[in-house]
């Protein structure tokens, strides 16, 4: 198969937070890329830098945020680089977001249609009334019943499941090339995220878009992903594809992520546990940011951080105990 | 099978949800009578997707909400019958640990006042205090360093550890845990799982289990009851009920977990719809609007409770 060039292309992405006149890194030197078509994975816990990602590539950091160093190639293009106005012209059209809370990322005192329309009124030339009928048409795409009366109706009328439909909705309306998706199900119950899991796949094998998927929990990993990147403490420690990475994990911190998901334990009485906590930004530990959980760390793990590195089925992988440049006896620092 | 420690009859809960001065008060039905039997030892769970009253249930049982009706029977005791100083007497067997635990700890007060706060409660003497409460901070896997802390201190995991402290101090027979592990990381979430079971195998505690989860439900439980709009739609033993489900809406609701195995991908039930409000039930069974084998008798006629092989069920397909 001959390769397109990627969607969307992230270099050496680095986001700092400013508090109290310090700066804190929360996202350090990520590099991924998202295919045409494919749906890449990011997994983590929370604070591992997942989120902020994503903000950094859409440019919603606010004020307190900051990209430092790296590029965001889209379609070619250096979006990082764009004056706001041109990066609104892309954000909501080429590039869409839905987000985890579909509570707090509706407007309360708009109506459904109005918000919808608003994507169609800033991207495209349509007319009011045309507008109105694609709106409509768009509702009932996303499953929503009765989609005449709801264009009129307040978010505050509609089930959680509902809401994040309409979100759906408003990131599908211009049909982009990529569609950021972070953490779509995990308000939601285990009926309505199937529901819903169901839709976006639906809509990526009608449009072809590239998904790029933001969750916690490998269930759905596994369900949607084609290829997975896993973060912690800010940092890609692996990646590779799905069924690699689900049957094959490399790095103590997937295998035992992996392992700790009860249906993993199935009949055993004790559940795996990592044992201790993420490190929050600020207090990253020099050497792997895993060592201090990790059941096999050696002397290096806790001195030199280990690079990401190539693996022969064709996964990268960022532990000690994977990198081919220190031999198999020794590996502590000569 | 051992004794019950805890038996529910009938228990109902309803809100008054009034829309305006002028209208009629609709009642909003939570928890719609249930019946349930909680033996000593066990973990019980209970699950269901949000607002099918899995939490209502929980706080009615220790009365930390009042139920409508019904009798709540407590080692030959009726909960519902007692007097504000026996009920409070009471309480130093019945024990909660909440879901969220950022939300449940003060935090104006360090952990040792926190811990200290169900001893005062329930008049322990103050030169027994500080030992129970070192002692139970090393159960619950942190050290007497950490009493002169705030929460805000803490991660998570490490405050939920302090949230089951708190509920293990006056050593209770019984907790009800509500949602305990969800707001928690994959990798945290193990943690407090295995404390729960090892503390359940110390102490001999009974737990009763509210989740959304049914993977850790599967993982934790004896016996698991799934609610369903106020009601209990079926009850059996984890392994009857996770092999052999037989309510339409414990299959698909178990069709629904993702797998985390690509190749394991199986037939899924995706439900219709959403859950009806609770205000405005829908009438026969409460599940049929959503439910794929849906008959006529289901649509007028309310289920019975049935039971198939020791399996409760309330479905009008095995009546």
């Amino acid at each position: 198969m001959k390769r397109q060039p990627p969607v969307l292309e992230v270099k050496g992405l680095t986001t700092q937070f400013s508090a109290r006149k310090k700066a804190v890194t929360v996202v350090d030197q990520v590099d991924f890329s998202v295919q045409k078509g494919e749906t890449l994975g990011i997994v983590g816990e929370s604070g591992c830098g997942k989120s902020v990602t994503s903000l950094s590539i859409m440019r919603l950091l606010g004020k307190s945020g900051k990209v430092v160093a790296g590029s965001v190639l889209f379609e070619g293009k250096d979006i990082l680089e764009l004056e706001e106005k041109e990066m609104r012209t892309i954000r909501g059209n080429r590039l869409a977001m839905i987000f985890q809370e579909p509570m707090t990322s509706l407007n309360p005192v708009l109506t459904i249609g109005r918000q919808i329309g608003e994507v169609l009124k800033l991207h495209t030339s349509l007319g009011q009334e045309e507008r109105k009928r694609r709106v409509i048409e768009l509702i009932a795409q996303v499953g929503i019943p009765r989609a005449q009366e709801i264009y009129g109706e307040y978010p505050h009328r509609l089930s959680g499941g509902m809401r994040q439909r309409v979100m759906i909705a408003m990131a599908m309306a211009c049909r982009p090339q990529l569609l950021i998706a972070d953490e779509p199900t995990t308000a939601l119950d285990v009926t309505i995220q199937a529901q819903m899991l169901g839709l976006i796949r639906e809509m990526r094998k009608e449009t072809g878009m590239s998904v790029m998927l933001i969750t916690h929990d490998l269930g759905v990993i596994a369900e949607m992903c084609d290829r997975v990147l896993v973060m912690y403490a800010g940092q890609v420690i692996e990646s590779a594809d799905v069924r690699t990475l689900l049957r094959h994990p490399k790095h103590p911190y997937t295998k035992g992520l992996i392992r700790s998901v009860p249906h993993h334990s199935r009949g055993e009485k004790r559940l795996y546990a990592i044992s201790g906590n993420v490190p929050s930004p600020g207090e990253w530990p020099t050497g792997c940011r895993f060592a201090a959980r990790c059941t096999e760390a050696m002397p290096i793990c806790h001195e030199e951080s280990p690079a990401l590195s190539t693996l022969q089925d064709g996964s990268f992988c960022r532990c000690w105990l994977h990198d081919d440049l220190v031999p198999a006896e020794g590996r502590s620092i000569p | 099978m051992t004794k019950p420690i805890l038996e529910v009859k009938g228990l109902k809960k309803h809100f008054a949800a009034k829309s305006g001065w002028f209208q009629p008060t609709e009642y909003v039905q939570a928890v719609n009578g249930i019946n349930l039997t909680v033996h000593e030892g066990e973990t019980l769970s209970i699950v269901g997707e949000s607002g099918c009253g899995k939490s209502t249930t929980g706080r009615c049982l220790l009365r930390l909400l009042e139920p409508t009706s019904g009798e709540i029977w407590y080692r030959g005791k009726d909960l519902t019958k007692l007097a504000g100083k026996e009920m409070r007497a009471m309480r130093s067997q019945l024990q909660m640990v909440f879901q969220d635990p950022f939300a449940t700890l003060n935090p104006k007060l360090t952990i040792r006042r926190i811990l200290e706060e169900p001893l005062i409660a329930q008049k322990v003497p103050k030169t027994r205090r500080a030992a129970l409460i070192e002692e139970t901070i090393h159960i619950v896997g942190l050290n007497p360093s950490h009493l002169d802390r705030y929460p805000h201190q803490f991660s998570g995991g490490q405050r939920q550890r302090i949230g089951i402290a708190r509920a293990l101090m006056l050593r209770p027979q019984l907790i009800v845990a509500d949602e305990p592990v969800s707001a928690l990381d994959v990798s945290i979430q193990s943690q407090i799982l295995n404390l729960l079971q090892d503390l359940q195998e110390q102490f001999g505690m009974t737990y009763i289990f509210i989740s959304h989860d049914l993977g850790v439900v599967e993982h934790i439980s004896d016996r698991v009851a799934v609610m369903y709009l106020g009601e209990i739609v079926e009850l059996g033993s984890k392994a009857e009920l996770f092999q052999n489900p037989l309510h339409p809406y414990t299959k698909a609701l178990i069709s629904a977990i993702p797998i985390s195995d690509p190749d394991e991908q199986k037939e899924r039930i995706i439900l219709q719809g959403d859950l009806p409000s609770p205000a405005s039930p829908p009438k026969g069974c409460r599940f049929h609007p959503r439910c794929q084998s849906c008959m006529d008798i289901c649509r007028t006629e309310v289920p019975k409770e049935t039971y198939v092989l020791g399996q409760m069920v309330k479905c009008h397909l095995y009546s």
